[in-house]
């Protein structure tokens, strides 16, 4: 499966299991969905339980937590991530804190899907990777895959949950893993372990980080389409033994996992898209500082996107590709 | 190429900045307002089209006339012993008001909101819904609680934030949520609630509940963008809400007219998007009552939504924080044509025969007695400020259903510091 199938796939085995669990968004009924994410699951399921929603986000978001509120277990589509903004009062102000306002009377269930970060020249308005303002939120747990395999897993993790969940999907890899060359097309998931992706039922915990690649050198922290930027710039250089850590969930995040390995290499970097100031990135170095410090051989180094909106034509430029984090990881291993 | 043009003739544009009609020292004269007679008001049928009675959302609903007898079509036909409990429920309500604005005053407590003068729009409301209806109210909707027997001292143990609050004090006092009473958790945040009404509404539909929403929230906020969104998903799935817009002429200092009330009336805001809207007398108790069992019965034959706005006028200030005297005239208050809706009401009761002075004149001193009881029952389990709280742990329980890593090393993190200090 691609990583829209096993989305598609995810859902698909909830809504069989639950009838609580209904999906709504822009354009996810008939049609399935601009990326066909939810395509089948209307004529499967009924227009009651997967349907169009009007264009306006913060309604979608602010229906999502009545239904919720209700007994439902919604799973809203948002377009875009760069579209969540609309929506932002809802899931920051409400969702998140609904539990904890209440007192648990009232829970926001609802896992919110959308689409995010660039390298398909979608412009300053579908490229964006606003992940950091959710993980800044009380209350919200904050989910990207890397992976079909992942993406089914977590996604069902996400749904069964009680909390809030924004659910990231890297769009750069829905049909394949990237390898950072803009020039190189993406290879298909076929072949690859993470696209062995099972039909039934299965969950991924949220909150555990996995060890992609076990090395001795360096750690480097990354998630969503950089790891498989990461990996392969890895596998170019050839020359350097790093462990890539893909933290799959933001928050809650797994700081045994971080810990445990750059403890043990000594080193750490930090690769996302995002934008780089008080990026997530950001948090995790600090988090690295605190708990590791004296294990640390060199500074704790960052790669990310630019302090620049996303750049149409230029965006080859911004993405962190093989050549930053190459630049990147002689520092870190020169020291 | 540009085309440069000769704009020198041209009058100069202005801006329209509204400007309310009274500020204090001014001499107040409401009679711009146009009050309908009551009765005069057609009834629809609730199974009508939106589209055919759009004349209801620009005139007045009101049913109570100036010889304190119901007349006309929407006349709810109450008997005698449901008048008297809904007496009763707003006079509690201004009781309570009065008793937990001077328990603010007293400094045992941070803050306090009363609804003096709009009694009427919550306990009316609450009469007409079902117990299990949802209500998704804002700030000023205690009497819907009050109307539904729920525990004034649970409610005082929430204002005070104290051990006994179930909402173990992260809450804004006044910001209540009782899902045993259908009443859901108050956000700060304006107008948030609308489309989780519809949300809550649309589930109910889905699921072929039989119970609907109701929501509530003040004119200033309708210019908010969730108004508007609920409206469309409500118009579009014809969900089986209530929208309520509680006109009471004051968003804080601001007038109605930033909200839009100099072009037109709130209730017509739903005519653009196809839902039944009608405008009534907040005042009058009878006809809030009818427009919500009609827009009720409306709701629950798959008649979709129906928006009503309250006329009313908020009589005291906007909060505890606020002081109505800087921005508006004293004079107001009094002169407010629709009158006193706890007033009106008695005095329909009294014109019936079904009540009296010294009756009225009883049950407020009981109602005094009732609240003063509580209040004491409440301060038991402590005030706002006076060390009898929920334990310092609760402050990071229930922020995610399982508490993770990093709050369990803050809530450490905390006791720590609080030992170190001999606390």
């Amino acid at each position: 499966m691609n990583m829209i199938q096993a989305i598609n796939s995810a859902m698909d085995v909830m809504m069989a299991r639950d009838s609580g669990v209904v999906v709504m968004g822009e354009d996810v009924g008939y049609f399935g969905g601009v990326f066909r994410a939810t395509a089948g699951l209307q004529a499967k399921y009924g227009k009651t339980r997967v349907f169009d929603t009007p264009i306006t986000e913060c309604g979608i978001i602010g229906v999502a937590v009545g239904m919720g509120a209700y007994g439902l277990r919604p799973v809203p589509e948002i377009q875009f991530a760069d579209y969540i903004y609309p929506a932002l009062d809802q899931l920051v102000s409400e969702a998140a804190r609904m539990r904890y306002r209440s007192a648990g009377e009232f829970i926001a269930p609802i896992t919110v899907r959308s689409p995010f970060g660039g390298g398909i020249f979608g412009g300053q308005t579908h490229s964006q990777s606003p992940e950091g303002i959710f993980t800044h939120v009380s209350g919200l747990k904050t989910v990207i895959p890397s992976t079909p395999y992942d993406a089914k897993g977590l996604l069902i993790a996400a749904i069964e949950d009680n909390d809030p969940t924004i659910f990231f999907e890297p769009k750069r890899i829905y049909n394949g893993p990237f390898h950072g060359h803009y020039d190189r097309p993406a290879s298909t998931w076929a072949g690859h372990p993470g696209g062995e992706v099972p039909e039934g039922y299965y969950r991924i915990p949220l909150g555990k980080a996995a060890v992609v690649r076990e090395g001795s050198d360096v750690t480097i922290l990354c998630y969503g389409a950089m790891v498989h930027v990461v990996a392969s710039t890895i596998e170019e250089l050839g020359n350097v033994d790093a462990e890539i850590v893909d933290l799959r969930t933001l928050l809650p995040l797994d700081i045994e996992t971080i810990e445990a390995s750059v403890k043990k290499t000594g080193r750490c970097m930090i690769v996302h898209e995002a934008t780089r100031t008080a990026g997530f990135g950001a948090e995790l170095a600090a988090l690295v500082q605190e708990r590791c410090f004296y294990h640390l051989e060199a500074p704790i180094e960052r790669v990310t996107g630019f302090d620049t909106p996303y750049p149409h034509s230029l965006e080859w430029a911004y993405f962190p590709g093989p050549v930053r984090i190459g630049e990147a990881l002689k520092k870190v291993m020169k020291v | 190429m540009t085309v440069e043009r000769d704009r020198s003739n041209l009058p100069p544009l202005s801006l329209h900045v509204p400007e309310p009609r009274f500020r204090p020292g001014d001499t107040v004269d409401f009679g711009e307002i146009e009050v309908p007679p009551a009765g005069a008001q057609r009834r629809p049928d609730t199974a009508d089209k939106a589209s055919s009675f759009h004349e209801l959302a620009y005139t007045m609903v009101r049913v109570l006339d100036e010889d304190h007898r119901a007349v006309g079509p929407w006349d709810p036909k109450l008997d005698p012993d449901t008048l008297r409990k809904m007496l009763r429920s707003m006079a509690l309500v201004r009781a309570f008001d009065e008793r937990m604005f001077r328990a603010q005053r007293q400094g045992k407590t941070s803050f306090y909101m009363k609804s003096t003068g709009e009694e009427a729009v919550s306990v009316g409301a609450a009469s007409a819904l079902a117990y299990d209806d949802m209500c998704f109210p804002s700030y000023r909707q205690q009497g819907i609680l009050l109307t539904r027997g729920w525990s004034l001292v649970d409610m005082m143990n929430q204002i005070y934030s104290n051990k006994g609050d179930r909402l173990q004090g992260r809450q804004l006092p006044i910001m209540y949520s009782v899902k045993d009473a259908s009443f859901f958790s108050i956000s700060g945040n304006l107008t948030t609630q609308y489309p989780q009404a519809v949300g809550w509404a649309m589930a109910s539909a889905a699921k072929g509940d039989s119970r609907i929403a109701a929501t509530w929230c003040g004119e200033g906020s309708t210019a908010e963008g969730d108004f508007h969104s609920a409206l469309t998903f409500a118009t579009v799935y014809r969900a089986p809400v209530i929208f309520n817009v509680v006109n009471n002429q004051w968003a804080i200092s601001s007038f109605s007219g930033f909200a839009g009330a100099e072009a037109t009336t709130f209730a017509a805001r739903a005519i653009g998007y196809g839902i039944a809207g009608i405008r009534v007398d907040g005042n009058d108790i009878l006809a809030v009552y009818a427009a919500t069992q009609w827009a009720a019965e409306r709701a629950r034959t798959n008649q979709g939504p129906t928006l009503i706005e309250h006329f009313t006028y908020r009589v005291e200030g906007h909060s505890t924080s606020d002081d109505p005297t800087q921005y508006r005239s004293a004079g107001e208050p009094t002169a407010w044509p629709m009158g006193d809706p706890v007033v009106r009401l008695k005095n329909h009761l009294i014109a019936l025969g079904e009540w009296d002075e010294e009756r009225h004149a009883a049950q407020d001193l009981e109602l005094a007695e009732e609240v003063k009881r509580s209040q004491k029952e409440a301060e038991k389990n402590g005030i706002l400020g006076h060390g009898m709280h929920q334990p310092f742990e609760t402050m990071f329980e229930g922020v995610f259903e399982e508490t993770p890593w990093h709050l369990k090393e803050q809530c450490q993190q905390m006791l720590d510091e609080q030992k170190a200090a001999g606390l």
